[in-house]
């Protein structure tokens, strides 16, 4: 009998493989672009579509979404069809999945540039953009399990599970995290405030990295490693267990973000525990990774794509090692708000996730284009420039991390802060940033050398864009067949697979997430907090758009380092009406927990901040913030307000009812307040500006806890 | 409270069936014949057979 032909489907390969390389050094530049600004704050020419706080989710997002996802689904769509020995399920959910996941990535950085964010690290999409990602995910997923249940070989190899992994968590993430009530088509509030928003955040957060660059990245080494050495998996048995005990722990190490934070600590713990033993499945399939080329360590040195693998499994094994040393409370109190972290992230996104795209494209475009590598020199070259780049990049931002944490730390022998000026410390290491930054440029040098061998390798060729194979349909069984073990059985079931992985991943999530709604006392309420004003509630959403929380912590850790310097250290009841959170993961400059403070350390008068936004290198030279002077001269949007207010309203923010009616009164009130305020100290600010409306959220910050008595009520006349 | 330690419970015990159901596999010989699957996937693809001529 003969076996029937069918067709691998390459086109939809090669686009997005094309996409990768496109996306990966646009998201670079951004990159390189964020990281001169560091040295250069005059580089964002003052206006408002370059400054950090809007280039830096443009940035991340383009790397991780754009780059990374493109990269996953290049080597998704070549993996699955050959691992399954069928065509993907359907052209069109494929072509939809491609110019779906690109419109994505455009409106994506469109909208962030315009301000347009929900204000939540690496989930910064609105609302309409985020329903586009659900759908264009789903035709995702329907297409793999359409294409796995349709397949002509009985076992599902390892690398499949690890898609289906992907698919399935990134889905439930992505949507928990997105929940959120829409003010307008641009704007939303998330349903989540305070500290249950950054349980969830990070629950997301973390996991988009680890499902997102984590999983889909070892289905591909599992594919791509051994293919381009030509020899097995160095263990097949230690690759199951890596994958169940990955997905299993994977999912509980989100508080690991919010060490020392106003969290309930056993959250913590659950989130450190789980970190620590991360190592375990992390390291098991590094080491299956690296020790697949045991024995043919002489490849390593002769072919260009074997290196770039071998240094992207190393890169991993590194990350995922640091990443539970930083978990540890007592490494985290030094590491976290520093560049540490982003060090961290770039060990992994350049070295695991790049360099195992660059192996894989490497390996794959000569197969696409049945042709060899157009020069390996010049791939030689780009390894070596991009492993010089990783170190160039990494290693410094230890370096400035350390010793800003050291410095942020320092006691004179009086007891008083060393460095009480934040600035200071920013100062002392710019030479790190500096150092960073050229690192960061030798990779994309690397980068852009590798496009133009990509090029060129692509002339030599010629494609094939349906590629004709021939294997025996499958026979289809139902129940296990005798002699045959369970997870044998499972293997062949996609769909029940897949409802099981679901069920290991919720109870890590619902464990953790649940019971925070259920007591009461994970929020301690404070009496004297109170809602935010309209004007301040307009000035939270402007500090929201113009990302301020990119540079900008609001949450003060309960050492006396951070206490002698900011004030009181932050309680979970101070953000219970914090739609959305704003702790911030990165201090580029000081907390602004308790801004707002007029005895407190870091208070300034409103004219102050009238003057900083307008040009911070006049009221400190050595500044890196950028001018935010748009502020001054934009009108402040109230037509919005009442909707606002209304949206807060239905999200438990105690506002009296009716008061969306009556709130723009209460809000030029107090407009006209700070506006005579500044005039009283010489400037001439009209009171609809938007710089009101974030001078008054900026003086809010924190002053709830020292408040005597109720908490303000409304409306703001009804205070005395 | 009762929810709390209920779901706590009830998560705590679907874990450790889990954790059961992995050792149990380890034990029953689950993952013996491993190899030819990690093999498999490094085999070229057959090519369609050529057209026979009469």
């Amino acid at each position: 009998m003969e076996n029937p032909t069918f067709y691998y489907d390459n086109k939809i390969v090669k686009s997005f493989a094309y996409a990768t390389l496109f996306w990966g050094v646009i998201g670079m530049l951004v990159g390189l672009y964020a990281a001169l600004q560091f040295i250069w704050p005059g580089l964002t020419f003052n206006i408002p579509y370059t400054t950090f706080g809007r280039i830096r989710p443009i940035h991340t997002n383009a790397v991780i979404f754009a780059f990374v996802g493109n990269g996953m689904f290049t080597g998704i769509y070549y993996s699955l069809q050959r691992l399954t020995k069928a065509r993907m399920f359907n052209d069109v959910l494929s072509k939809v999945h491609f110019w779906g996941w690109q419109l994505i990535i455009v409106l994506a950085a469109l909208s962030f540039a315009f301000g347009i964010t929900t204000g939540k690290e690496y989930a910064e999409l609105e609302w309409p953009i985020d329903i586009l990602v659900a759908l264009i995910w789903v035709v995702f997923g329907w297409n793999m399990l359409g294409t796995i249940i349709k397949r002509r070989t009985q076992h599902i190899y390892v690398a499949i599970w690890f898609y289906i992994a992907t698919f399935v968590t990134v889905a439930i993430l992505h949507i928990v995290n997105s929940i959120a009530i829409p003010v307008s088509l641009f704007k939303s509030y998330p349903i989540y405030a305070g500290v249950q928003d950054a349980l969830v955040q990070w629950w997301y957060g973390h996991n988009a990295v680890a499902f997102f660059l984590t999983t889909p990245y070892l289905g591909l080494m599992y594919y791509f490693l051994p293919k381009a050495a030509n020899r097995p998996v160095y263990s097949y048995k230690l690759s199951i267990i890596h994958f169940w005990a990955l997905i299993f722990l994977y999912i509980w190490a989100g508080p690991h973000h919010l060490l020392y934070s106003s969290l309930p600590n056993w959250a913590q713990s659950l989130g450190v525990v789980f970190s620590i033993m991360l190592i375990a499945p992390s390291w098991g399939g590094m080491v299956n990774g690296l020790l697949t080329l045991r024995g043919a360590w002489d490849k390593v040195r002769e072919d260009p794509v074997l290196k770039f693998m071998v240094v992207a499994v190393t890169a991993y094994g590194m990350s995922t090692f640091e990443g539970p040393m930083m978990s540890l409370k007592s490494v985290n109190a030094i590491s976290h708000f520093t560049d540490w972290t982003v060090g961290h992230a770039h060990i992994g996104a350049l070295g695991w996730n790049g360099f195992l795209t660059f192996g894989m494209l490497y390996w794959l475009i000569p197969v696409l284009f049945n042709t060899k590598i157009y020069s390996k020199k010049l791939a030689n070259t780009h390894f070596w420039l991009g492993t010089l780049g990783i170190i160039m990049y990494a290693v410094p931002l230890y370096w400035g991390a350390i010793t800003q944490a050291l410095m942020w730390k320092e006691f004179t022998p009086e007891g008083m802060l060393r460095y009480p000026n934040f600035l200071e410390t920013v100062t002392q290491i710019i030479p790190m940033y500096a150092t960073r930054a050229i690192g960061g440029g030798l990779y994309i040098t690397g980068v852009l050398f590798g496009v133009v061998n990509i090029i060129k390798t692509v002339k030599t060729g010629k494609f094939v864009g349906d590629e004709a194979a021939s294997a025996p349909a499958l026979v289809k069984a139902g129940g296990k067949a005798a002699g045959e073990s369970t997870h044998r059985w499972l293997e062949r079931k996609p769909v029940l697979f897949m409802i099981l992985a679901v069920v290991v991943i919720l109870i890590g999530g619902l464990i953790e997430i649940v019971p925070m709604y259920l007591i009461r006392s994970n929020i301690p309420t404070i009496s004297s907090v109170g809602p935010y004003t309209p004007l301040e509630l307009h000035g939270r959403d402007i500090y929201v758009r113009e990302g301020c929380y990119t540079c900008h912590s609001q949450m003060i850790r309960p050492f006396r380092s951070e206490t002698e310097r900011y004030g009181e250290y932050s309680k979970a009841g101070e953000f219970v009406y914090d739609h959305p959170f704003q702790w911030g993961s990165k201090r580029n400059g000081p907390d602004l927990a308790r801004e707002g403070v007029v005895t407190g350390r870091q208070y300034k008068p409103n004219s102050w901040h009238y003057q900083h936004m307008l040009n911070p290198q006049a009221l400190n030279v050595q500044s890196i913030m950028p001018s935010f002077k748009w502020l001054i001269s934009n009108k402040l949007d109230i037509s919005t307000t009442a909707r606002k207010v209304k949206v807060m309203q239905f999200l438990g923010v105690p506002y009296p009812e009716g008061y969306d009616k009556i709130a723009n009164q209460d809000l030029i009130k107090q407009a006209t307040e700070i506006s005579e305020n500044l005039k009283a100290s010489g400037i001439q600010c009209d009171p609809d500006k938007e710089i009101i409306a974030v001078i008054a959220y900026l003086q809010r910050l924190g002053t709830d806890i020292t408040r005597t008595g109720p908490a303000v009520s409304f409306p703001l006349s009804s205070n005395k | 409270m009762g929810v709390l330690i209920l779901l706590i419970s009830f998560s705590i015990v679907v874990a450790v069936g889990f954790l059961l159901a992995f050792i149990w596999s380890v034990r029953t010989g689950q993952y013996d014949d491993e190899y030819g699957d990690s093999v498999r996937i490094l085999f070229k693809d057959d090519k369609p057979d050529p057209p026979v001529s009469m």
